[in-house]
């Protein structure tokens, strides 16, 4: 992987985590809001972004869920390091 | 069911090995007021928890605290990477590694290993509910005392971040025991298990 790349795949895991969380966040406060509409809005805007980074992502630097690995590329699910090692995070 | 997402919460990555600190942090793995219970006890309450609402967001919360168990994990896996035997000595974490040797163990501070008699799943919801916001807080106090214990940015910024997580569960089951409150029966005056009233 060359430094550019590399530098892509930290910036866009980063913005998954980022408006994952937002997501985990915003799920919490509409079990108890659900009919709060700026937050409804915001989990629509957030779960939008998050599908757009995890197609852009997954393609090239593998799979987060393991129900999108593309097998055409053989089993890939095991091959990005494990997150709890360092150079996952 | 659960799918496994390859990521953390939030992101661990520590430079430097301490045995000392993995040696107190390793309570919230699985000590009395750790994150193995927490999911433990939001995720058996849930199904005895009448209100859909309520059982969602025990639920959510339950699954967070797995993704909290899994950032702890995490930090002792990172913390105890590429000790040698002195360090390990000299930092008292002798008496785990006989034991477990670098291996992840849920286990409290003081040794006690993890047991479900932490927790309650008593099938009251007003009982759980006051549990689980008493539970939030113990965790917070918890990470309060790490955070006096440990001096490593690369620690503090997890800590932290696991910290001000139980802040919010805390408030979000404040409004969880809200929700059953507005229904109750009017005549429950002393808030008497809803649901499983008979006889009471």
């Amino acid at each position: 992987m060359t430094g550019s790349q590399a530098n892509q795949r930290d910036s866009l895991f980063m913005e998954l985590r980022q408006v994952s969380f937002a997501l985990d966040e915003l799920r919490l406060f509409l079990d108890t809001h659900p009919t709060d509409a700026s937050a409804l809005a915001l989990f629509g805007e957030y779960q939008a972004r998050r599908n757009e980074i995890l197609a852009e992502y997954s393609p090239v630097f593998g799979p987060v869920e393991s129900y999108d690995v593309n097998t055409d590329g053989g089993w890939g699910w095991i091959n990005a390091p494990m997150p709890w090692e360092t150079e996952a995070n | 069911m659960w799918e496994y997402e390859k990521r953390l919460q939030f992101p661990v990555k520590i430079k430097n090995p301490d045995a000392r600190a993995a040696k107190v942090i390793i309570s919230q793995y699985g000590g009395p007021d750790g994150e193995l219970g927490a999911s433990l006890r939001y995720l058996s309450q849930r199904f005895s928890m009448p209100y859909q609402q309520v059982s969602g967001l025990l639920t959510d919360i339950g699954t967070e605290e797995l993704a909290h168990l899994e950032m702890i994990g995490a930090i002792l896996y990172q913390l105890t990477k590429g000790l040698d035997i002195p360090e390990i000595k000299d930092s008292g974490f002798d008496t785990y590694f006989v034991d477990h040797t670098l291996g992840v163990y849920p286990q409290a501070a003081s040794g006690t290993p993890y047991t479900a008699a932490f927790m309650q799943s008593k099938g009251d919801p007003i009982t759980d509910l006051m549990e689980d916001m008493a539970a939030e807080q113990k965790a917070r106090t918890t990470y309060d005392n790490i955070l006096k214990l440990v001096d490593d940015p690369d620690v503090i910024a997890p800590i932290k971040f696991l910290r001000q997580r139980e802040i919010v569960h805390f408030q979000r089951f404040g409004e969880a025991l809200g929700i059953v409150r507005d229904n109750l029966d009017s005549k429950n005056y002393y808030f008497i298990n809803p649901s499983f009233p008979d006889g009471c």
